[in-house]
């Protein structure tokens, strides 16, 4: 693909040497002439001017044929771009950068391959509802559906996984456009917006007046007016209830509802369960915090959610993964749905109140409403059931010389007291820090949780990093996943970013390989997996690295990586056959889960 | 959720632009919803098109579709318009074999139906029909024995009737009252 990147370059170089071009954009620059109501602008210019206007401080990007008039009016305005290795990574960037900081995330391609293949981070995006925009080069409007060098149809690719896409053919369109990818981005349930932008639009001149580009109001936002009515429902079925529990998403933290939250359970003592991306949204330690539902949520989590007679769904969509078997999903429970999107309302599970709106504002609505209410009881019984779980937990059984990834993120947490921002990958790994890190702050735990893609860490580290600077930034992440982006290090060592990783190394594909051991009768097809020495891969960047295959070397580790002023890699050797528990097995339900085995770990070569 | 399915008419104003069509059309497709039927048109208003489409989808797939429809950006409006009084039509053009001693009857036939000869041939006629989805297909299977040589059918066209009154003091949104001026002349 490098090749035909390069060969797209050879090619176009007849029509237009890029040094040339170079000349004549800041000729034109210079020359700029005032319009009646603003300066002459190229479309690439204006590009640059409308993310320093909306105040975009980071694009993550690739250059290729069809985007160069933009990468070369890039010198004259103040975004800082980063180079990427491949446009997943720039995609990833831009989706962590949202999710760490809560603002948009920009990411620049070409046309063509540079486009495809930002579709697999551009649908993480949307499945996780994070705002971000990418731009990508087009060929000449001309020569759309000539099939010509590097042209593909990637709003039409695109379609189903943004919110919005355009495709752009004329440089006065281009500052409306972008400014309406911002809000469509940003606003309501956020998520991806692509705007497609022909070359011969990025080389056209035109008139620019910021003023005069705001994005016309296409339609009077829908409004759902929250009639006192159904809120008055809601405040009755929440002042009745005996056995309540707080359902709390990702939906909290986007609409920037934590207060909200905390008072809502402090008044009502109603207890929190969350969902894997709702982690962050109310804290770990609370008294009030039950932990993680769902497929590899704690026991008593999901036993209080069968078990409980009203469920408060608080920015969260009923997935599959925290459902189970939606005949058997919490039958005695009322349930009342706060939701942004009217989309998700009785979509997996009907709901006997819906109040659609921000997240933030009904509670301020029902929080006057509310009724201080005795749980006791009912908490003492989910606490009561705490304790069975306990004793299986891994952490509570001596070492016996195996080094367990549930250690290793144990260790993590309180290396860093809990303060990192730690970006996982997806898998077995993904779920141990959801169990054993322990978030209190929102947006400390940035995951690909509806999409599940692997390599999503690494880059999207880059991107949270780039959000907040300041803060200590983590990459949790598996021996299979690394691997597939593990080319952004370049890019981490290029930034000089002090990014920390921890490889949980099990030799495995090993959500994959539990899944095998559990329901495919321990065929382990195509999950064992070759890696190279982290360690000397890490050398290779510049990067020190350590390896680590025993307990009592964790700590250690972990302080001499925190020590490096820069990147630092650590290779944790684990427990090869290790699996996640408990476990609701897909489509099971959801108190039916495999729990951890009793006693733990003892086998033949212990003894 | 496995409900009833039942014909549900989608009301639609959208931005005449390229692409819109497949965003709507999309969003039936990505549910596995067949699209019955779909129409576009301008409408009174610069810039804007009028969608009607049809699709047999449960109550509660109809929810989620209306919902999801209205986030599409192009969409103004949406409008379930399954359980209030429409007026419905589509039209249909006929091409009948037709000779000489077929002519008169099927002339004696277009008579009864209301409907329209737009073009006379020595072998065939074309006839033109309006209605409700039921009434051009009785017309089709009366005309079947004579020979029908080719035939289009546009989609169905809704529309509500009356106009909806402000909500009263209950709540409930009222229509004014309408006689289907033509409804006497459906078969």
């Amino acid at each position: 693909m490098t090749t035909a990147r390069v060969c797209g370059l050879l090619l176009q170089s007849n029509k237009c040497v890029p040094r040339r071009i170079g000349v004549v954009s800041r000729l034109n620059r210079q020359r700029s002439a005032k319009g009646v109501h603003g300066l002459i602008r190229t479309g690439a210019e204006i590009i640059w001017e409308c993310l320093e206007h909306l105040g975009a401080e980071y694009v993550f990007g690739y250059p290729g044929g069809a985007i160069l008039p933009a990468y070369d009016a890039m010198g004259n305005y103040g975004v800082h771009h980063v180079l990427v290795r491949h446009e997943q990574g720039a995609t990833h960037m831009a989706d962590g950068y949202a999710r760490a900081s809560g603002r948009v995330g920009v990411a620049l391609a070409t046309s063509g391959p540079g486009a495809t293949n930002m579709v697999t981070g551009i649908a993480t995006a949307m499945m996780d509802s994070s705002p971000i925009v990418c731009i990508t080069g087009q060929v000449g409007s001309g020569l759309i559906g000539s099939d010509a060098f590097q042209e593909t149809d990637i709003t039409g690719i695109t379609l189903p996984i943004t919110k919005h896409n355009y495709l752009i053919t004329r440089a006065a369109d281009i500052a409306p456009s972008l400014r309406e990818a911002f809000q469509i981005a940003s606003s309501g349930r956020p998520g991806p917006v692509l705007v497609d932008i022909t070359k011969d639009a990025q080389n056209g001149s035109c008139e620019f007046d910021w003023n005069a580009t705001e994005p016309p109001l296409r339609r009077p936002e829908r409004r759902f007016v929250l009639d006192e009515a159904r809120l008055a429902e809601a405040l009755d079925l929440i002042n009745d209830a005996r056995r309540p529990v707080i359902l709390a998403g990702h939906g909290i933290i986007l609409s920037g509802a934590e207060r909200e939250l905390l008072a809502f359970a402090e008044v009502t003592g109603i207890p929190v369960a969350l969902t894997l991306l709702g982690i962050g949204a109310f804290p770990a330690k609370h008294r009030l915090c039950l932990g993680m539902m769902g497929m590899h949520g704690e026991a008593w989590v999901n036993e209080a959610i069968q078990e409980s007679d009203l469920l408060l769904a608080f920015g969260m969509r009923f997935d599959d993964r925290v459902t189970g078997n939606l005949k058997s999903y919490a039958r005695s429970a009322k349930k009342i749905h706060v939701e942004i999107d009217a989309a998700e309302i009785n979509k997996n599970v009907r709901v006997d109140v819906a109040l659609i709106g921000d997240l933030r504002n009904v509670l301020q609505r029902l929080l006057p409403g509310i009724e201080r209410a005795d749980t006791g009881e009912w908490r003492a019984r989910i606490e009561a059931s705490k304790h069975e779980s306990a004793v299986r937990d891994i952490q509570n059984l001596p070492d016996d010389g195996h080094l367990y990834a549930a250690h290793v993120i144990h260790d993590l947490w309180r290396e860093t007291h809990g303060d990192a921002i730690v970006v996982t990958d997806v898998g077995q790994h993904q779920m141990w820090e959801a169990q054993y890190y322990r978030h209190d702050k929102p947006r400390t735990l940035i995951t690909s949780g509806g999409l599940g893609t692997m390599g999503f860490a690494l880059p999207a580290a880059i991107g949270a990093k780039f959000a907040r600077p300041d803060a200590e930034v983590w990459v949790v992440a598996g021996d299979g996943g690394f691997q597939m982006t593990m080319a952004e290090l370049a890019t981490l060592v290029q930034e000089k970013l002090e990014i920390k990783i921890a490889i949980i190394n099990n030799g495995y594909l090993g959500m994959v390989r539990q899944w095998q051991e559990f329901f495919y009768d321990g065929r382990y097809s195509s999950t064992p997996l070759l890696s190279p020495d982290f360690v000397k891969l890490a050398n290779a960047f510049g990067i020190p690295g350590f390896a680590v295959n025993a307990r009592a070397q964790v700590i250690p580790a972990l302080r001499a990586a925190r020590q490096q002023a820069g990147p630092a890699l650590i290779n944790f050797q684990v427990e090869q056959e290790d699996s996640v528990f408990p476990m609701v097995p897909a489509g099971a339900d959801l108190h039916k889960m495999i729990r951890r085995p009793t006693p733990l770990v003892e086998r033949v070569s212990d003894v | 959720m496995s409900e009833r399915k039942k014909q549900h008419a989608f009301v639609l104003y959208v931005e005449n632009e390229p692409g819109v069509l497949n965003r709507v059309a999309s969003l039936f497709r990505r549910r596995g919803y067949n699209i019955e039927s779909l129409t576009v048109g301008h409408t009174e208003r610069p810039g804007v098109s009028r969608m009607t489409i049809l699709a047999g989808i449960s109550e509660g797939a109809a929810q989620r579709v209306e919902a999801n429809l209205y986030k599409l950006v192009n969409v103004l409006s949406v409008e379930d318009v399954t359980f209030t009084p429409t007026i419905s039509r589509s039209l249909a053009l006929l091409k009948i074999e037709a000779h000489d001693e077929s002519r008169h009857r099927l002339m004696e036939v277009v008579r009864v139906f209301r409907a329209r000869v737009v073009d006379l041939a020595p072998r065939s006629l074309i006839i033109e029909i309006t209605g409700t989805e039921n009434k051009i297909q009785a017309l089709v299977d009366v005309l079947r024995p004579f020979g029908i040589l080719e035939m289009v059918r546009t989609g169905q066209v809704v529309m509500s009737r009356g106009v909806e009154r402000p909500a009263s003091e209950d709540g409930a949104v009222t229509r004014e009252l309408s006689l289907e001026a033509e409804a006497s002349a459906s078969v």
